[in-house]
């Protein structure tokens, strides 16, 4: 089967979705996945025996609840469990606890500062408005504020109520969430160091920008606006690893009828008469199709996909420009049992959650400063969990599964390429911030994997490793991303189609760019809607 | 009741907006706490026989729609130098040079040439959105009638007029910092470092920090090249206190205002120093909104959001001047003498620009700071003894907030910088008569700019245009009846530009409420 209707490259979590909701609407699809397995970023792997690694993205939340509901991902085998609690560590063997229950998170900030007791109940008011608001666009194509068509009109009419109807107050804050740092922000709420470490990690995770960086606040509202079960700014992992996503997808999608190639790694997109013929893979084969889809990055998409000369040099700058740098890495460990944690005592369910080791702004900012120097963080941002503690069949009985995200880790070391003793060394930076705060935790170690830039390059094929396929600045936000022109999802050929994170909304396990793509496709071949709408029930 | 309208504060805004208001027939008095008019534009001795501007030392945008309307030009207002070249310098070697439109000489990159051009240009049209703003009082965030939407929509249709490659590059610029928009354009080291100084000149950034572009958007809604009046800067001021007095403006130097007096929510005149109580119907501040409400009105006038609101506003300066008297004149390596009396430059890259703001950050100053010279005396002999020079700097970053308090540094600080000029300048520091050091904290308490920020509040999209100071004060009104607000903390923002006052005078006159 050399033909199809939509030939979908790359196997991630977009691309399935993509393809999920072509093929409801009875069209041929056909996946084809560089990799011998499926999910891009989005996997569960068996790297040291009995294990189970979620070895890239490692929590859940983002998960668009109407594309969850839409292809059954539960009746596919997907459970998203939530989980609780999380911690900051001071450095004076002290804590701040992330309790769920919102009155008691609120008292454990009043042990640090009463005014930021108070403070915690404006603030979270006033993130969550503006999450609604952006929630409301997820699952919307962007219009082009620079057009006259009548659909772009419209939308932006749809848009200018929506943000009308806030009134002047929240508006001016849906501004200032756009443009000023996370560290302005939480500065205009808080005055403890610990509270603001503790919350501004979601403003930096993924980005190549410090927590006094203008931008880094809207960094945060998009790790604030999924939701577990209908609460909104929850978190959960996926029961099995984040492949469970991606195999709940796969299986939707064959459901419908639609097939998946893996070892199948596209060359090009084969390009006739100004239009998509198809796609030639690396060994020479081709499969031909009227639409093609790309989930890859757009550095990816436009400048690797395409030949040069069925692109415009123009749009060819703009994807060399596109920002797309990789700054974090992860650490996945299997452990020989459950590391003790002083500070917290012995089953303490905080231990459940996100384990934080930066107190303060400065050290998050000396952390970026590593960073632009071409270095990995001396004094690292980790963002630690233990999922087997949820989810005990990432692990046999009494074993543990440690997930280390790392930021700041550069594509680069000091302008060189990353060798083996250069990972070493990473690894014993993270393990040292680790130890600090469980003396046992390296005796426990059976095996750690390092991920760097790199890996994530190589093998998930992420473009300098950045985890959102671009970065998530206002730049290259909406109809920016991924550039001006191209934001709603059709490529510079008339039938291609880009469906990854690299187009609005961007990042995460969300599958929002993916069904927004598949939209795209089924209106331009005039088939009936297979995606379903945003929902308003905030 | 007294018809009388007082102005708190002689600056350059504050002049304009009493002129303005005289000359429509209002009787104003404007109330200068220090001998001269000016504030921060002004011309002042700092070593006997030695002149230097003493905070601003460039103009760059000033409204010629004020320089027509007052005319200025007949009250003493002619420039020495008109368009004043940059001189970036280059450590090893010949120094860059542009005029805001061309490179001149120094390229390192042959396709910077044109790239430069096309990048200016570009900025430029950009800029001029920005710019027909300025004029206008910015639009309300509401909706609720015609009246009050126009100036959004209208907002939105001049940005259409842009045409669509601009209209998406302004989206798309207009958050960014201006290191990455110089990676996209240019090759050649010096003439990005020339240019992250422009896009971070007098603002806690740098050049990786977002709204850098619109920094650098700013300034260059002004001319593409700066100019320097005769007389320096103060001369502005001294031909705006001219205007203003020929318009009927009673100007009274050394009276501080202390209080704005406050009686059932209306502001009903101001208390002096030296307790003298002087009343009025309208009081227009010109003094930045911190020290305006903190100090002068007090906060309990306000409701708790819009005090809360102001004493975040984000006001650190980090820029320093120094001033240094010279029995002659400096030799800059690699510079033709012709040049010495332009824009001299110390930012040899955006590298050394990131790295020089690193250490603002926790409140350290830089140790390689960037330094932007100007030799005044030479396009303006009286300035200094026959022979002799004066060199006025700015020197960034040198955050208000220092680590352990300036009067302990200070003198570091300085010898870093003359060391500093001497590895541009070898033997500069054998031509040295005089120097004078006013770090922020100086700024601050000699020419009341809180936090020693000279456009008495960072610009940025979270305090800029309807934002600006803060939201809830965009529209130059406040909360107090006949109280407003007229200086550079208020939209379109710092710059000896004026426009901030004659805006305000225009909402005064309309009786403008908030």
């Amino acid at each position: 089967m050399n033909k199809a209707d939509v030939i979908v490259v790359g196997a991630g979590h977009n691309g399935l979705t993509s393809a999920a909701f072509l093929a409801k609407a009875g069209l041929k699809v056909l996946v084809l996945e560089k990799n011998p397995w499926i999910g891009g970023a989005a996997v569960s792997r068996s790297l040291h025996k009995d294990w189970i690694y979620s070895n890239c993205s490692y929590v859940c939340s983002l998960l668009r609840p109407e594309i969850f509901r839409e292809l059954e991902l539960g009746k596919h085998g997907l459970h998203v469990v939530p989980y609780g609690g999380g911690v900051t560590f001071t450095r004076d063997g002290d804590i701040l606890g992330n309790y769920v229950d919102e009155e008691v998170k609120r008292r454990e900030i009043m042990r640090y500062s009463a005014r930021d007791g108070d403070a915690y109940l404006r603030y979270s008011r006033d993130v969550m408005r503006q999450c609604r608001l952006v929630r409301s666009l997820l699952m919307r194509t962007p219009p082009d504020p620079t057009s006259w068509r009548w659909r772009d009109l419209t939308e932006m009419r749809h848009i200018g109520r929506e943000f009308a109807a806030l009134g002047p107050a929240v508006l001016a804050d849906t501004i200032r969430f756009h443009t000023m740092s996370i560290a302005d922000y939480l500065n205009e709420y808080f005055e403890s160091d610990v509270v603001k470490a503790n919350l501004a990690g979601s403003g930096i995770i993924g980005t190549a920008l410090g927590v006094q960086s203008p931008g880094t606040a809207y960094v945060l509202l998009h790790h604030y606006m999924g939701d577990v079960d209908g609460q909104m700014g929850a978190w959960g992992f996926a029961r099995g690893g984040m492949g469970a996503v991606s195999q709940a997808l796969a299986s939707a999608l064959t459901s419908f009828g639609g097939t998946i190639k893996v070892d199948a790694p596209v060359a090009q997109i084969v390009v006739r008469g100004g239009r998509v013929r198809g796609v030639a893979l690396d060994n020479g084969d081709e499969y031909s199709a009227p639409v093609v889809i790309s989930g890859l990055d757009p550095k990816r998409t436009f400048l690797g996909l395409l030949a040069s000369g069925d692109l415009d040099p123009a749009i060819a700058k703009r994807a060399r420009d596109f920002k797309i740098r990789g700054s974090s890495g992860k650490l996945n460990i299997a452990l020989d049992g459950l590391p003790t944690f002083p500070a917290l005592g012995k089953n303490n369910p905080l231990a459940a959650g996100d384990m934080h080791f930066l107190d303060s702004l400065e050290r998050y900012e000396r952390a970026y400063d590593d960073w632009k120097r071409g270095m990995w963080s001396r004094d690292p941002y980790l963002d630690l969990l233990i999922p087997s503690l949820t989810d005990p069949t990432m692990a046999p009985p009494g074993k543990h599964f440690m997930s280390v995200f790392v930021q700041y880790v550069p594509v680069k070391v000091k302008g060189q390429d990353w060798t083996d003793a250069d990972r070493e060394a990473f690894k014993k930076t993270v393990f040292q911030q680790i130890s600090r705060y469980s003396p046992d935790f390296e005796s426990l170690v059976l095996h750690a994997e390092v991920r760097t830039p790199r890996e994530l390059e190589a093998e998930v094929g992420l473009t300098e490793g950045n985890i959102f396929q671009g970065e998530l600045t206002f730049d290259q936000l909406l109809f920016n991303r991924p550039f001006p022109g191209f934001a709603q999802y059709r490529g510079p050929v008339k039938g291609m189609y880009m469906c990854g994170s690299g187009t609005h909304p961007g990042g995460g396990v969300m599958a929002a760019p993916g069904a927004n793509a598949a939209r795209e496709v089924l209106l331009d071949l005039k088939r009936g809607n297979t995606v379903p709408n945003g929902w308003s029930d905030d | 009741m007294t018809k009388r309208i007082i102005i708190v504060g002689a600056g350059h805004n504050g002049l304009v907006c009493a002129a303005y208001l005289a000359r429509a027939g209002r009787e104003v008095l404007v109330l200068e706490a220090n001998a001269q008019v000016g504030g921060a534009a002004v011309t002042r001795t700092f070593a006997p026989g030695y002149q230097v501007p003493a905070v601003a030392h460039l103009l760059y945008g000033f409204d010629p729609a004020i320089e027509r309307e007052l005319q200025l030009r007949q009250h003493g207002f002619t420039d020495a130098k008109s368009r004043v070249l940059t001189v970036a310098l280059n450590p090893d070697g010949a120094p860059l040079v542009h005029d805001g439109r061309e490179v001149v000489s120094g390229l390192s990159h042959a396709e910077d040439r044109q790239a430069f051009t096309d990048f200016m240009h570009k900025m430029r049209r950009l800029a001029a959105l920005l710019k027909r703003q300025h004029g206008r009082t910015p639009p309300q965030l509401t909706w609720a009638s015609w009246r009050d939407a126009w100036p959004l929509v209208r907002l939105a249709l001049q940005m259409r007029l842009l045409g669509r490659a601009d209209m998406r590059e302004l989206l798309r610029m207009i958050t960014m910092p201006m290191h990455d928009v110089l990676e996209e354009s240019f090759a050649g080291d010096l003439l990005k470092g020339a240019l992250a100084v422009d896009a971070v000149l007098g603002t806690k950034l740098g050049p990786r920090s977002g709204n850098t572009v619109l920094n650098f958007l700013h300034r260059y809604t002004g001319a593409s090249a700066p100019r320097v009046p005769v007389g320096g800067m103060g001369a502005v001021s001294e031909s705006l206190a001219s205007a203003a007095r020929a318009a009927g403006v009673q100007i009274r130097l050394g009276a501080r205002v202390a209080a704005i007096n406050i009686e059932s929510g209306r502001a009903t005149g101001v208390t002096l120093a030296s307790g003298e109580v002087i009343a009025a119907s309208t009081v227009v501040s010109g003094a930045d909104p911190k020290t305006t409400f903190e100090r002068l009105v007090g906060l309990q006038y306000l409701e708790a959001e819009l005090a809360r609101r102001i004493h975040h506003m984000r006001c650190e300066g980090t820029a320093a001047k120094l001033h240094v008297a010279l029995r002659a004149l400096p030799q800059f390596k690699g510079v033709d003498a012709a040049l010495v009396g332009e824009r001299l430059l110390i930012a040899p890259s955006a590298l050394y620009v990131d790295e020089a703001f690193n250490p603002a950050k926790y409140g350290e100053y830089s140790t390689d700071p960037i330094v932007e010279i100007s030799i005044p005396s030479i396009a303006d002999p009286t300035l200094a003894p026959a022979g002799h020079h004066v060199l006025s700097a700015i020197v960034q970053y040198a955050p208000a907030h220092l680590n352990g308090g300036w009067e302990a540094q200070r003198a570091a600080f300085e010898a870093r910088v003359l060391a500093v000029l001497e590895r541009y300048a070898p033997g500069f520091g054998s031509h040295i008569v005089a120097t004078e050091l006013l770090t922020p904290a100086d700024l601050e308490t000699q020419f009341g700019l809180r936090g020693g920020h000279w456009h008495h509040g960072e610009l940025t999209l979270d305090q800029y245009l309807t934002l600006r100071p803060v939201p809830g004060l965009g529209h130059y009104a406040t909360p107090v009846q006949a109280l407003y607000l007229c200086g550079a903390g208020c939209h379109p923002g710092g710059g000896v530009m004026g426009r901030a006052g004659r805006n305000a005078a225009r909402v005064v006159l309309q009786g403008g409420v908030s």
